[in-house]
């Protein structure tokens, strides 16, 4: 099936309708309900001495002073959370990592004391008397170097930097493949370090009852079902004594998956206090130490035919874990989907190999798809095959139509392992050639160049792989990576329904109340969504990784559908007919050949507590546990004109074309919401976004002042459009939209760049692109002007 | 560093200056004057600077207004950035000044910042130090006991430091009313709208009857340690004819005055001089087609 997309909505606003989202009326007003709105009587705030160095030995801690400072109630140190064990916890990658130190500090910005007081001022005041005397110890920050023999050792509890070396595809055929070919190309790539910078910062309020045992904990993760399971696992609190919220998230990006020291501490201090404790990280500290996004060193290698036939693929990468390996990647993937990195072509063999390193940095490769790494991955083979065309001497565009995997070879069997399961590469692409006017770009740019101007045009056709997954091959700590929808009907008719999921901004509350709509004919208004809460729900691993529709999508189609059986018996026995004799058209049932004597899901509703049939059960609600069959494959191809002042060296992206296909969408201005976001996103990871470590571990970029996310005034207007593949194992049609500009757009912003400068002799530059770079290059090429 | 909440400090809002100007010599060091706080709040966020005493001189009347009077164009230290942004005075008359202010921070940010609280703060990469120096603007300073005015050139001394003593305050700042032909034009290199500048360069021209520069004002920001007055460049142009090997050449000069330093893992100060000299070109550029002379 192919879902058509209606502007105005009509009827009950099933799939496809471009309804607005529910959830925005809150927003909008301002009565949304972060964890920082929360307020519990009796609360006290916790706030956290951190590091000043990247790594030294702790000499002592001297709490004196901030102890009789009025209104500190508490103050814990790694010493005392050694004693409950809680110094260490797992990570989800299996490696472990600390929640306060008690020997040194492997990171700038590491929490190193606690403080609990009255108000935040006060432990702030208090946090600022705290003496802690370090012993500064070499720090090593440059992944490569940590690897070598000679460098200093991150972790106290390894006698290695090494986190893990993984590697995929076969290197036989690779290498037989690269010595055939007529051409090679290899380049190496700096994907740099980059915060998601959402706009509510990380934290949490621990609320101990110590009469009932119960520990409620509000926090800021997209993932709360798998935390309730780790803390409890840890703390060896019973599971169902541990209650994780998440209330309205603002962003999450992936940087919410991972566990910070402050959930635990804040948990900690509850306990022993028993009084709830809330922890707020300023801007700031979320910069400095929470999960972060890429620091990756690709090394890339290309072999094709010389009429421009892609034959094999080979590339290495140096990853920077920092101090701990906290992705969030299906533990069987330490490198996440990075074997995606083959991208959209139909590529004979690959072979890649990954090696992780520790370094003296903050932890948590998490953010922006970063644990599974598609987006390092389809820029790797986007800026390969560019350079590709370029050495050529092919039109990038030609030289992609002629590698595309073709539509009839899908399902497509990847040289690198995966089933993608449904595409259209050359539709999408001439679409948008089409749309931007391609090749009459091409030759203004020829004109231009004529007369010294630089203009560029960059193109990434992108392929990506969301909605992990199939339980055999995807688990987190061991849980699979199922998801969950429960759909309750009230007798009159009205329905909650519950995941497992957490939206953060996604829009959750109405594309899921969409789908059920769908299935159900029962209107969006009536529908209510719930999330986050772990008491409420049923169980689920979160949203991230473009997985929510994917799966949690499916699991609500599903339990519709469950609902929908039942239904069919009980309105059989309302019409007095046979269960077979009964037609179904949205909310609507009816005896095959009277379809003006129906009765609606309502109705039915109401019979189901009122008037069952004999012999079934009351109640109409159903729950599911989706494991997909597949991974979807969405796709897409972007294209952006850029113009390069050769004064100044800045860049101003002219125009930019991003033509989507998510196979069915549920709602059309959710998707384009989330296209614009991610692609403004991305612009930021091109232009202006990076955060960097001198040989001291000294971060820059570690507050809005250094760290620039773009603003509405540089930002391009994106022009969007869509082709239509549905995924043929969805029971929507559907495939995950949420990053699929993040991973396609950022290559069409570098391809642009080194397009208007290939004919000076320029290959690559990494990313961001600040015009000083720029100019730096034109200079050296003798093309900066002086006007 | 990773604060976000000030320590502790006495608050105090004067009704009149006298009442502020009998604090400020009270407590000298220990008082900082709370303008827009744009800039001195953020310091104390992040406990930077943590002063005593604050004086919040927002209470007191008079002290924001734009008028031209006496050979000047008079700007009270309380008046806002949006109020000279609205200003068709400015808009009309003080094209430089006018740019300098559309280019400074956000909306939100000049709701609320003072041109006071600009020059004062002097910031090596704030817009208006240099504004002030390419019109060779005044200060009108006051203390407790005295009252003096100093000039712009004497007044910018070195990154967050100017020429007042702690008990004195500016109220008022002095541009001299321009000439009929006159045109001007701020350029500011930024990393991103709203940032501040990586170089700013801002130019006050006027020419006489016969296109010959009769008065000329350049001066850069974020180049040094203090925004710079090029003034050997200003001296080369006088009484010439602008065209484009005059202007470049000026420019060049004005960019030899600068200082800069490299930005770790940022802009070198190659960079930054070669956009001095860029950007001194494009404001010539655009404030002389303001007057009808094209180069
Ligand atoms: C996001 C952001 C972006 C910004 N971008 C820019 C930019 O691009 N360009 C730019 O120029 N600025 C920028 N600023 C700074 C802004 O212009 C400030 O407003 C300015 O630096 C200080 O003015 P204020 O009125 O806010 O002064 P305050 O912050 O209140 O005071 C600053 C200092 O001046 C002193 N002071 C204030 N008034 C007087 C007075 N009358 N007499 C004596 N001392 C006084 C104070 O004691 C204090 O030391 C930005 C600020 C922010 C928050």
């Amino acid at each position: 099936m192919t879902v058509e997309i209606t502007e105005e909505p009509k009827g009950v606003h099933g799939m496809g309708h471009k309804i607005r989202r529910k959830e925005d009326i809150r927003f909008l007003l301002g009565k949304g309900n972060y964890v920082d709105d929360i307020k519990l009587p009796g609360m006290v705030y916790l706030a956290f001495v951190r590091s000043p160095y990247a790594h030294a030995k702790i000499k002592s801690i001297n709490v004196e002073k901030a102890k009789t400072l009025p209104g500190v109630i508490d103050i814990i140190t790694g010493k005392e959370l050694e004693k409950v064990g809680l110094a260490w916890i797992p990570t989800l990658m299996g490696d472990k990592m600390m929640v306060l130190p008690t020997d040194k500090v492997v990171y700038q910005g590491q929490e190193v004391v606690a403080v609990i007081a009255e108000d935040r001022y006060k432990a702030y005041d208090a946090a600022s008397l705290i003496e802690v005397e370090y012993e500064p110890l070499e720090p090593v920050t440059d992944p490569k170097k940590a690897l070598e023999q000679s460098s200093p050792i991150v972790r106290p509890d390894k006698n290695t930097n090494l986190v893990f070396k993984w590697e995929a595809g076969n290197k036989e055929e690779t290498d037989k493949l690269f010595k055939e070919a007529d051409v090679v190309v290899s380049q190496g790539f700096y994907y740099q370090r980059l915060h998601v910078a959402y706009m509510e910062p990380v934290g949490s309020i621990a609320h101990y009852d110590p009469v009932s045992g119960k520990l409620t904990i509000w926090m800021t993760s997209q993932a709360p079902h798998v935390v309730r399971t780790v803390f409890s696992l840890v703390t060896k609190i019973p599971e169902n004594k541990i209650r994780i919220i998440s209330p309205d998230i603002g962003g999450g990006f992936g940087g919410k998956v991972y566990v910070y020291p402050g959930y635990v501490v804040s948990a900690h201090a509850s306990i022993k206090l028993g009084r709830p404790v809330k922890w707020i990280a300023t801007r700031s500290e979320d910069m400095r130490s929470t999960a972060f996004a890429r620091d990756y060193h690709i090394h890339g290698e290309i072999a094709a035919k010389k009429d421009g036939t892609i034959l094999a693929l080979r590339i290495k990468v140096i990853s920077d874990h920092g101090a701990f390996f906290g992705d969030a990647n299906p533990s069987k993937f330490s490198a996440g989907l990075f074997s995606i990195c083959t991208g959209s072509y139909d590529i004979k063999a690959a072979h890649v190999e990954v090696v992780g390193a520790h370094t003296n940095k903050p932890p948590g490769g998490i953010a922006y798809r970063c644990s599974f790494r598609v987006t390092e991955a389809a820029y790797a083979i986007e800026r390969l095959v560019d350079i590709l065309a370029h050495e050529l001497g092919m039109d990038p565009a030609e030289l992609r139509l002629k590698n595309f995997i073709p539509p009839e070879k899908f399902p497509y069997k990847s040289a690198l392992g995966w089933t993608y399961d449904s595409g259209n590469y050359a539709a999408a692409l001439k679409k948008a050639m089409d749309k931007i006017g391609y090749w009459e770009l091409r030759k203004e740019q020829e004109e231009k160049r004529k007369r010294g101007e630089l203009m560029g045009i960059g193109i990434s056709s992108f392929t990506e792989i969301v909605g992990a997954g199939p339980a055999d091959l995807f688990d987190i700590v061991g849980i699979k990576m199922f998801e969950s929808a429960e759909i309750r009907i009230h007798p009159t008719g009205k329905v909650i329904a519950r995941f497992g999921t957490r939206a953060q901004g996604q829009g959750h509350e109405t594309t899921y109340a969409q789908i059920i709509s769908e299935i159900l004919g029962i209107p969006v208004e009536d529908i209510i969504i719930e999330e986050g809460d772990t008491d409420t729900c049923p169980y689920g691993l979160g949203t991230y990784a473009s997985r929510s529709t994917p799966t949690a999508g499916a699991a609500a189609a599903v339990s519709a559908k469950k609902i929908l059986d039942k239904a069919k018996k009980i309105a059989a026995h309302l019409l007095e007919a046979r269960e077979e004799d009964i037609v179904y058209e949205k909310g609507r049932f009816y005896v095959k050949g009277s379809p003006d004597k129906f009765k609606t899901i309502q109705d039915v509703a109401l019979a189901a507590y009122t008037n069952p049939p004999p012999g079934i059960e009351a109640g109409l609600e159903a729950i599911t546990y989706y494991n997909p069959p597949n991974m979807t494959f969405p796709f897409g191809s972007y294209i952006c004109v850029v113009d390069i002042d050769k004064g100044t060296g800045q860049i101003k992206v002219r125009k930019f074309v991003a033509v989507d296909d998510c196979g069915n969408i549920i709602n059309p201005v959710i998707v384009d919401g989330q296209i614009m976001g991610a692609l403004t996103m991305s612009f930021g990871t091109a232009f202006l976004e990076e955060i960097r470590y001198d040989e001291n571990g000294n971060i820059y970029g570690g507050s809005f002042a250094e760290y620039m996310i773009p603003t509405a005034i540089e930002t391009p207007k994106w022009e969007l459009d869509k082709t239509i593949t549905p995924s043929p194992h969805h029971p929507l049609g559907a495939k995950g939209v949420d990053e699929s500009a993040t991973v396609g757009s950022p290559a069409a912003f570098v391809n642009a760049v080194v397009d208007a400068l290939w004919h000076l002799g320029v290959r690559h530059i990494d990313m961001p692109l600040w015009p000083w770079k720029i100019w730096q290059i034109l200079k050296e090429k003798g093309a900066v002007s002086d006007e | 560093m990773f604060i976000m909440y000030p320590a502790q400090f006495n608050y105090f809002a004067p009704k009149s200056v006298d009442e502020t100007l009998e604090l400020l010599d009270k407590f000298r060091d220990d008082a900082k004057i709370l303008a827009g706080g744009q800039s001195l709040i953020i310091l104390m966020k992040l406990r930077l600077f943590s002063p005593k005493n604050i004086i919040d001189i927002n209470k007191i009347p008079g002290l924001s207004y734009i008028k031209e009077e006496e050979g000047y164009l008079k700007i009270g230290a309380l008046t806002r950035y949006s109020d000279l942004e609205y200003s068709d005075l400015i808009k009309s008359r003080y094209p430089l000044l006018y740019e300098s202010i559309k280019h400074l921070a956000d909306p939100i940010v000049r709701n609320v910042g003072t041109v006071g609280g600009n020059v004062c703060h002097n910031d090596p990469g704030n817009n208006l130090p240099s504004v002030m120096l390419a019109y060779n603007a005044e200060f009108l300073v006051k203390s407790i006991s005295k009252q003096r005015v100093i000039k712009a050139i004497d007044f910018f001394i070195g990154p967050y430091q100017t020429a007042l003593q702690s008990n004195e305050m500016v109220v008022e700042i002095r541009i001299p009313v321009q000439e009929p032909k006159n045109s001007g034009a701020y350029m500011k290199l930024e990393r991103r709208a709203g940032d501040f500048a990586i170089v700013a360069s801002a130019v006050n021209v006027s020419i006489d009857d016969n296109g010959y520069l009769k008065k000329v004002g350049i001066a850069l920001g974020a180049v040094g340690s203090t925004a710079i007055k090029a003034d050997k460049a200003e001296e080369f142009l006088i009484g010439k004819k602008a065209d484009k090997e005059v202007i470049k050449k000026a420019s060049e000069i004005a960019s030899e005055q600068t200082n800069p330093s490299s930005t770790p893992f940022g802009p070198s100060a190659e960079y930054k001089k070669a956009m001095a000299k860029v950007l001194t070109f494009r404001a010539f550029k655009n404030a002389l087609r303001k007057v009808g002379v094209e180069i």
